[in-house]
């Protein structure tokens, strides 16, 4: 049996965070009251008609910019119609045959590889209500207030090979969406979600039957769905059989796939047109304004930390995926005042842990990125020891204010006067006799200790690393 | 003489020397509506708070010191178009107790300008038919011959402006449903430029091409009316922001009028082709300049036209299924139960009709060979009435090849659909179009002249039917 490639493709919907609807003037917001964000608009009232709200087309443009894809001068309105209770018009106002943006693509890094994701099309529409179930009476209630949220649809071509190179595009997205500022990206709120495709192929054939899994609700879901779905085309082709053509349902919590629909019974949207909104035209100017409003992104500064600057990618990651954090690094990696190295480790170690702790964000603490760099530098030339600089960024965090002056309250600079640490060697080395035998034997992590006790007669004081070299020079002497 | 009888031009100067009240013609006209309802069947709904608004519009012109624009003028309004707290029943069971929490823009603009709305007029199911008999609430029938039909759809707001049951009407245009009613009544019904009225909240039947329209015994009160709804509108972004000014002049001198041979086609019946030719030649003995032009695609028209708008109301109707709007069936035990019986019982035949024919064209498949086909066709239809109005100003033609309509005879729906091969050219165009009347058959049965200008050509159409009315002489002002 020739070996078996799995490709894997996603369609990606995001709601914008835009303060109103995209066809009406009702506030976008979640979590309200049921059926209180609504009007005759979003509710498709008899004889009502949509309006485009400029600023979906503006996200979405920017989104556009952001995976490199081309920008339609003219795109258009469609109408996708189906039956279900909580779509009150019966269609859903999208975009079919010439999407808002296409022709694009997403770098990411998997491994230490640059792997280039195609992007098919990115198009607007709008979202459907939510249908909730009525433990009271036993039946189905509707709530139409996520009627007409804004959403962007993102399709990749069938360019991924793994659930892991899937998790990966798939975080990156949320982050790109974050870091440009159009959708808050909230799982729990079904703001991103996403339906994944999936074919098995023989190693140099042509690409397999795909099939279709929706309901996929997390990012978790979607690696576990790839995984399900793999293994049961690979099974299905092993044994002799041929992959049908199916939209599957993935119940993630059995971990499993349930057929929704096959070739024979595939929906028909009857996609037409929509009569009640013109075409939506943009100019060169107004595109090319929006590509100017971006700062670099997540996926180029991930390349760039760990091309550049040697991070690995959960570190680069880490600081790319918050755009406060990437701002912070940047600068004091910029300054040329510390090494890169030392302000990721603390970006990724302390800040971040106190952010997540706490739920603050960089700039409600006082910390800058001045001061950062001042205290990796310090701790680098061993002005103070690494227990302190933990002391000082946690006062630089909670109070603010200057490195030096923190230092100088603290009392916590080092002392690497070398009279003063050959004094405190002997010293130490005249009343710790077995441990220094100890040494002399070979028991290198004896040492560890000797420098320990150092540490504790000069009250934390002294410079550890040259006090260690100090020992190592007169237990070499000894012998 | 009762007040029901005077026009809406001859009523704005009564009142404004005082010679009646607002309350006084809303009286006698309400009055008259309830005479002749069992007659003609005109309307579905009357307004009974016509004579508080009558009172109303009395008072802030009193306040304001001059008469509001159309001061305690009762207006009739066909029934697919939404007002707030009056039931909207599109002649259809599916809305028969639907009352919309909101104005039409244009009855909107009718009230601010102190307009009486009488009530809501008969129509053929959702605006799909010929003869005002295709509706939930019994046919109307023809004032001038009550074995006749009104014509349809906006056969109740023909009626009533011809009986006097109302002194002006809004009505819809499809495809001819203004100006063939009111042919057939004998009245001057205005279908005017796609975009010129706001569509928000005219109920939807086929978007691309609806639109609201005025009826009023002679041109001067459809332009007096026409003048109040030309209004920008941002809730329809259909609709145009050029405000259409102009003054009614009735000068046919040097205007240069085309007549295309296939609106002329075998189908007409002699007495109408001969009533319309002397039409055009009694604005020729005023100095218009007859010319023969061609429309090729005019003959093919017929058919785009049933293709989009079946296809359009196909998905424009869909809303209707029992979950949100209107009529649901009792007894169902599931969700594809509840929309097949809540749709079943809810249409009439014609509905449906048009509905199984709208989604067929716009299915995978037949898309293609249907719709995209026909709306190629129309676009080059565009083309040719582009290329007429290089060397014309106007267009004459006739509006329905028969002079009447018998109640309750039965023709195929192939045979009644082909019957609108002169209104469907304009109206897949979005060309402004007006039915004036230009005489009488053997049988005394009124037979309309159609002319159709250029797009926002509107006022030229306006000013050539009054001219007309001026050369003809015998101009209908009284009910």
């Amino acid at each position: 049996m020739t070996e078996l490639e799995s490709v894997i493709g996603l369609e990606v919907h995001a709601e914008l965070n835009t303060a109103t609807k995209i066809f009406c003037g009702c506030k976008n917001v979640f979590g309200s009251e049921a059926n209180t964000e609504i009007c005759p608009v979003c509710m498709g009232l008899p004889g009502t008609l949509p309006r485009l709200n400029k600023k979906v087309c503006d996200y979405a443009v920017k989104m556009g910019h952001a995976l490199n894809c081309h920008i339609n001068n003219v795109s258009r309105m469609d109408r996708k119609n189906y039956f279900y209770p909580d779509l009150p018009k019966a269609y859903q106002i999208s975009q079919a045959d010439i999407p808002i943006c296409e022709n694009g693509f997403l770098e990411i890094m998997v491994g230490s590889e640059v792997r280039k994701i195609g992007i098919e099309r990115i198009h607007i529409e709008e979202d459907a209500g939510k249908l909730l179930h009525d433990d009271a009476t036993g039946g189905t209630l509707c709530d139409y207030n996520r009627c007409g949220v804004p959403l962007i649809e993102i399709v990749t071509r069938p360019d991924l090979k793994s659930s892991e190179e899937a998790r990966i595009f798939l975080e990156m997205i949320r982050s790109i969406l974050r870091y440009i500022g159009i959708s808050d990206c909230k799982m729990q709120e079904g703001s991103i979600r996403c339906d994944v495709n999936v074919s098995v192929h023989e190693k140099n054939a042509p690409l397999g039957v795909r099939c279709e899994l929706k309901n996929v609700n997390s990012f978790s879901a979607a690696v576990r769905g790839i995984e399900y779905e793999i293994n049961r085309q690979t099974q299905i082709i092993s044994s002799g059989g041929n992959v049908e053509r199916e939209t599957r349902r993935w119940d993630d919590r059995n971990g499993m796939s349930i057929l929704m629909r096959n070739k024979e019974n595939a929906q028909d949207y009857r996609f037409f047109p929509e009569p009640d909104l013109g075409d939506i035209v943009l100019d060169d100017e107004s595109i090319e304004s929006l590509n100017n409003e971006l700062p670099e992104l997540p996926n180029a500064k991930i390349i760039r930390y760990v091309k550049v600057h040697g991070l690995n990618y959960s570190e680069a990651f880490v600081i790319a995926d918050s755009a406060e954090k990437a701002a912070l690094y940047d600068e004091c990696a910029a300054s040329g005042k510390c090494e890169p190295r030392s302000a990721a480790n603390r970006i990724v170690g302390e800040i971040t842990k106190f952010m997540n702790d706490s739920g603050k964000k960089i700039s409600e603490t006082g910390l800058t990125a001045q001061e950062l760099c001042e205290l990796c530098s310090a701790a680098e030339k061993g002005v103070i020891s690494s227990s302190g600089a933990k002391k000082v960024l946690d006062e630089l965090i909670s109070v603010g204010g200057k490195t030096a002056d923190i230092i100088e309250r603290l009392g916590l600079v080092q002392n690497s006067d070398s009279g003063f640490l050959t004094a405190l060697a002997d010293e130490i080395i005249a009343c710790s006799e077995r441990s220094v035998n100890d040494y002399k034997k070979g028991k290198s992590n004896s040492l560890g200790y000797l420098v320990g006790q150092g540490m504790k007669a000069s009250k934390g004081k002294a410079d550890p690393a040259k006090l260690k070299e100090i020992l190592m020079e007169k237990l070499k002497q000894e012998e | 003489m009762k007040l029901y009888g005077y026009s809406a031009y001859e009523l704005l100067d009564m009142l404004s020397s005082g010679k009646c009240s607002s309350a006084e013609i809303v009286r006698d006209v309400m009055e008259r509506a309830k005479e002749t309802q069992p007659l003609y069947n005109s309307y579905i709904t009357f307004n009974d708070e016509g004579a508080d608004d009558a009172a109303k519009a009395d008072a802030v012109s009193e306040k304001r010191g001059s008469k509001l624009r159309l001061c305690g003028i009762p207006v009739a309004v066909k029934d697919n178009i939404s007002t707030k707290g009056i039931r909207t029943t599109c002649a259809s069971r599916m809305l028969e107790s639907y009352v919309p929490p909101y104005d039409a823009t244009a009855v909107a603009n009718l009230r601010a300008e102190g307009a009486v709305i009488i009530g809501k007029t008969n129509m053929d199911e959702f605006a799909m038919g010929s003869a005002s008999d295709t509706g939930y609430f019994g046919a109307v029938r023809n004032p001038v011959n009550t074995a006749y039909s009104a014509g349809g759809s906006s056969g109740g707001s023909a009626a009533a402006v011809a009986s006097g049951a109302a002194v002006l009407a809004l009505g819809s245009d499809t495809g001819g449903s203004i100006r063939q009613p009111a042919a057939l009544c004998g009245v001057v019904g205005f279908c005017p430029s796609y975009g010129a009225v706001s569509r928000y909240g005219l109920i939807a039947f086929a978007s691309s091409l609806d639109r609201i329209g005025s009826i009023g015994r002679n041109a001067r009160d459809v332009y007096l009316l026409h003048n109040i709804i030309n209004v920008a509108d941002v809730k329809d972004v259909t609709s145009s922001y050029k405000k259409i000014s102009f003054n009614l002049k009735g000068s046919l001198r040097g205007l240069k009028i085309g007549v295309p041979g296939e609106l002329f086609s075998p189908q007409i019946s002699d007495d109408v082709r001969a009533a319309v030719e002397a039409a055009v030649m009694t604005m020729e003995s005023r100095g218009a300049v007859v010319k023969y032009v061609s429309l090729p695609s005019a003959e093919d028209a017929v058919k785009a036209y049933y293709i989009i708008s079946s296809a359009e109301a196909s998905s424009n109707l869909a809303r209707y299924d029992g979950v949100r709007f209107g009529y649901r069936t009792d007894n169902y035990s599931d969700l594809s139960e509840m929309y097949r019986k809540s749709r079943t019982e809810g249409f009439g035949d014609e509905v449906k009709r048009r509905i199984m024919l709208g989604t067929f064209v716009l299915s995978e498949g037949f898309c293609d060979s249907y719709y995209k086909r026909a709306a190629a066709l129309r676009t080059k239809l565009c083309r040719e009435f582009d290329e007429v109005f290089g060397s014309c100003d106007i267009i004459a033609a006739p509006v329905y090849p028969k002079a009447g309509i018998s109640l309750g005879g039965s023709i195929s729906p192939v045979e009644c659909y082909s019957a609108d091969i002169c209104t469907v050219p304009a109206s897949l165009a979005g060309l402004p179009a007006i039915s004036v009347p230009c005489g009488r058959n053997a049988d005394g049965l009124p037979i309309g002249l159609q002319l159709i200008g250029k797009r926002f050509g509107d006022a030229e159409v306006l000013d050539a039917a009054y001219g007309y009315e001026l050369a003809r002489g015998d101009v209908y002002d009284r009910a």
